[in-house]
């Protein structure tokens, strides 16, 4: 009923949006390198579940490869709670042991399966509609029906906890006393971050799996202050990478996963350059704007100081600020264009004069 | 049989090169490591070896060269493109540092993806061999990659060494070391470039991947056994060639055991004794010593 290309499309918005649920509450927790550590050891989880249940089709798989991810982060806890090493210290010990020991356990043990660790890491999007189950009548990708799996239920967790992981995310010590335990929220949001892990990286690799958990509201950050507003935005611009990496990936013929990483960082790279008033342009701008504004101030001041004494007309010249006031020359043009266009001073021959709007401005100061 | 191999290590001319690079790569990237880790930049490894990706196989694509060199100098500059960027973005907005690496890591390695793809389609025989700057490559080290490393290598370590005092002010106290007029921006700037060239040297043996471990795990142990730096340095370098030595080993005495996984799982062995049993810091070790002022405070 739906052509590949369509589902390919479909299978990867899902993912998407399953990942940047819980991904939102990753960065506002300061949490964002536990999805990489995650997204690599469920690996192990997986071949562990294979080797006891010895296929590949049995559930046990999922079960051993979310619990996995769990597991790494109470490891993380562990080590970095021996006070020993701190916590980023602990992420980078803990995931590349259980991420090196799948290797090995793979090559040796499993290496004439499906595992392979490329694909792992790359995921290949592009056969993910090969992969096929047939439940309730309904012939679909597995992808398709683990992805919607897990978009629904972070959905729904989302709903339910949605009061608990805000008060926890934005203020612990006041959550902490209502009585919300901090490490049921931790721990139910880190389930499920390993869970869309395990659903996701089948399909399209480890990578992209912590590209569409982070960037996406990393960007939105950038863009909004109000959470419901950084859900509904960053759940956009997941899709948006998706479908566009996509079709960058088709036109250009290169691997889809990693064009849609590309995609999400570019859109990333554009918010922190352009967005409306925290982006580098729209920094720079107010800060030019202040600077102005107060200098604008200084000259309206200078010129109250020396109105109508004896030496009014050489204090009072254009050329005189570039002396007095240090500024350089074009600054000085540009700050007594602003201050006449802004009504503040006026021109009379070579003189500057204040008007009665820039007598009160100065006044004011 | 056991005895036979490791003396082959060092006489069988294949297994000799694996095992002096591995050994080289150990003891440098433990060594700079401590840097990293000291200053809390402990995943900045993870996200620079990860961001090397796009620059190897961009180095490949624009030069049609495939010798070691080539391709290393590509990693080291967009390794360093990343660090760059990510200082910048947690400098200039409200991201903080954990999403800005994740961030870094995984959009550079996709669009590192998306380069080799791009390369494997052209017709040119020579792409192969980029891919195994994913998980590395051990067994493929020859005499001209030793020194390579050595060439990269030298350097930096030499540069730690001329600016020690320095170095050393900055990765405890950067404010006192501002106080007292040090140019510490720029030090930071040559602390991670050197970081840099630990990563590049260990593209080839554990890969992009697992090369976060060499970085971190050999300095996390020495500091266990040691308050002073100059001894935690030398025995990082020296944890991290044991491990680099042992797994280099084992992988020569199984089958299908991949040099780099065994490296990094030698490492995080003896990180693990480390935590447990060094002395005044060691969880067993302070275990110990309480049950004995217990007992004492029993006796009395």
């Amino acid at each position: 009923m739906l052509t590949p290309q369509l589902e390919v499309q479909l299978i990867a918005v899902i993912i998407a949006a399953a990942c940047t649920l819980p991904g939102v509450f990753l960065v506002l927790r300061r949490m964002a390198m536990l999805s990489d550590a995650i997204s690599h050891t469920v690996l192990l989880g997986i071949v562990l579940a294979y080797l006891i249940s010895n296929s590949l089709a049995s559930p046990l798989l999922f079960v051993g490869a979310v619990a996995m991810g769990v597991i790494t982060v109470w490891l993380v806890e562990v080590v970095s709670g021996s006070r020993l090493v701190r916590e980023d210290a602990a992420i980078g010990l803990v995931f590349p042991a259980l991420f090196s020991l799948a290797v090995l356990l793979i090559s040796r043990y499993a290496g004439n399966i499906h595992l392979d660790t490329d694909s792992v890491l790359l995921g290949e999007l592009a056969f993910a509609p090969f992969d096929r189950i047939t439940l309730w009548g309904i012939d679909l990708p597995r992808a398709l029906f683990f992805g919607s799996g897990a978009l629904i239920l972070n959905a729904i967790l989302l709903a339910l906890f949605y009061k608990e992981l805000k008060l926890a995310t934005f203020d612990p010590a006041l959550a902490a006393t209502l009585g919300f335990s901090p490490a049921i929220i931790h721990y139910g949001l880190m389930t499920s971050v390993s869970l869309t892990a395990v659903t996701a990286f089948d399909a399209v690799g480890s990578i992209l799996v912590i590209a569409l958990m982070v960037a996406p509201p990393a960007t939105a950050y950038l863009l909004t202050d109000r959470l419901p507003r950084m859900i509904g935005l960053s759940v956009a611009i997941g899709v948006a990478a998706a479908l566009s990496g996509y079709w960058v990936a088709r036109w250009l013929d290169v691997s889809i996963a990693g064009a849609m990483a590309t995609m999400a960082g570019i859109g990333f790279g554009a918010a922190w350059l352009f967005a409306p008033q925290r982006g580098i342009v729209a920094q720079a701008l107010q800060h030019r704007n202040r600077r102005e504004r107060f200098a604008v101030q200084m000259l309206t001041l200078h010129l109250l100081n020396h109105e109508g004494a004896s030496d009014a007309v050489i204090e009072c010249h254009p050329r005189h600020l570039i002396e007095e006031l240090r500024w350089q020359p074009a600054f000085a043009d540009a700050i007594v264009r602003r201050a006449e266009q802004n009504g503040f001073i006026r021109r009379q021959g070579e003189v500057l004069c204040l008007t009665e709007q820039g007598r009160a401005l100065a006044r004011d100061l | 049989m056991i005895a036979e191999r490791m003396i082959e290590l060092f006489t069988d001319y294949t297994l000799r090169n694996v095992t002096i690079g591995s050994m080289l790569l150990g003891a440098i990237s433990g060594l700079l490591g401590c840097f990293a880790v000291l200053r809390r930049q402990a995943l900045l490894g993870d996200a620079m070896s990860h961001a090397a990706l796009p620059g190897i196989a961009l180095a490949f694509l624009l030069t049609g060269q495939r010798d070691t060199f080539t391709l290393l100098l590509g990693a080291a500059i967009a390794a360093l493109a990343a660090a760059l960027w990510l200082l910048a973005i947690v400098r200039t907005s409200r991201i903080k540092d954990d999403a800005a690496l994740a961030l870094i890591l995984a959009v550079f390695f996709g669009f590192g993806l998306v380069l080799l793809s791009y390369v494997q389609r052209q017709p040119t025989a020579a792409q192969a061999g980029l891919k195994s700057f994913l998980f590395g490559q051990a067994a493929a080290l020859v005499e001209r990659d030793l020194w390579a490393m050595l060439a990269i290598g030298g350097p930096a370590l030499a540069l730690i060494a001329i600016f020690w005092p320095q170095v050393k002010l900055i990765s405890f106290d950067p404010d006192f070391a501002r106080s007292l007029g040090l140019p510490v921006r720029r030090f930071e700037v040559l602390l991670t470039s050197v970081i840099v060239v630990a990563i590049v040297i260990g593209l080839q043996t554990v890969g992009v991947v697992l090369m976060s471990a060499m970085l971190i795990a050999p300095a996390v142990a020495a500091r266990q056994w040691t308050n002073r730096l100059e001894t935690m340095v030398l025995l990082a370098a020296g944890f991290g060639a044991l491990a680099a030595f042992s797994g280099a080993w084992i992988s020569a005495l199984g089958e299908r055991l991949a040099t780099g996984p065994v490296i990094v799982l030698a490492m995080s062995a003896l990180t693990a004794i480390s935590l447990l049993i060094a002395p005044e810091r060691g969880l067993l070790w302070r275990r110990w010593r309480l049950m004995r002022q217990w007992q004492s405070g029993n006796g009395e």
